[in-house]
């Protein structure tokens, strides 16, 4: 009785500690990941002087959806998310692993019923919750700009 | 010295809201697209009470990195689009979604036919 009991105190214990492991994780990974997507914002400010601004951060949304889809595509992001978890999710990069991802682990289905349907199965929700609040938010500032 | 700090605001904004994302999963067990979901959402919601540009001003891409910038890009856009005209002003949001949409395609069909899965070996 007493040693079960004492493998349930170093059981709770030690995934509290887990617990704290994941999140100093998650927050250096997702620092880091941000850290970059500075460096390469302000890379490109400095590169291409007469871009503004909304341009500098499509195009670094871009390249770092490509950096996160390459590292994905050679194995290597899945292994920072195991540890990393919502370091690795939440960034932009992780938007990339989500289409990317499923786009390789369903090939082998077919190219169109595969590849192409299944991209979408984690980005998907992502793309219609987006589309349907920026319609909402589109039609109420423009009742406030056609009654104001 | 302050680009030092530029960088430490990015780092801690960026890995703050990862380690709320952390704690949710590791509380809730949120799969990974309803984290991004109610991310979006946050974002979302930020920019339509007009509080994302101060966060952005103080922590940069600590905050336009996640997937709260994309909400917030989408918001932009519509406010943008509706100083225009209805069809803009319900369009403009998705426009403003193209760049990231567009990369994610392409590069997830480009890579989808070049490499091979790596899911069965881990």
């Amino acid at each position: 009785m007493e040693d079960k009991e004492y493998q349930e105190y170093i059981h709770s214990h030690a995934q509290k500690s887990n617990e704290l492991l994941t999140i100093v994780w998650a927050f250096c990974v997702g620092g880091i990941i941000c850290c970059i997507g500075q460096g390469i914002t302000d890379l490109y400010s400095y590169l291409l002087k007469d871009w503004d601004e909304d341009k500098i951060a499509s195009l670094t949304s871009m390249t770092l959806i490509f950096l996160g889809g390459f590292l994905t595509a050679i194995g290597v992001y899945d292994k920072i998310g195991a540890k990393a978890g919502g370091g690795s999710i939440v960034p932009i990069t992780g938007f990339a692993n989500s289409v990317v991802s499923p786009a390789m682990e369903f090939n082998k289905e077919g190219i169109v019923l595969g590849m192409m349907a299944k991209m979408f199965i984690i980005a998907g929700p992502i793309i219609v919750t987006g589309t349907v609040a920026s319609v909402v938010f589109g039609i109420i500032y423009r009742i406030i700009e056609v009654a104001g | 010295m302050s680009i030092f700090l530029d960088y430490l605001k990015v780092f801690s904004i960026g890995g703050l809201i990862c380690t709320i994302a952390q704690i949710l999963i590791n509380r809730t067990k949120m799969s990974s697209a309803r984290i991004l979901v109610l991310f979006l959402l946050i974002g979302i919601f930020l920019e339509g009470v007009g509080l994302f540009s101060y966060i952005k001003d103080f922590a940069g891409a600590g905050i336009t990195v996640p997937i709260t910038g994309f909400g917030s890009t989408l918001i932009k856009g519509a406010k943008e689009g509706a100083k225009i005209g209805l069809l803009e002003a319900v369009t403009y949001g998705f426009r403003n979604m193209a760049s990231g949409l567009t990369a994610a395609i392409f590069f997830g069909f480009l890579f989808a036919l070049i490499f091979k899965s790596h899911s069965k070996k881990a």
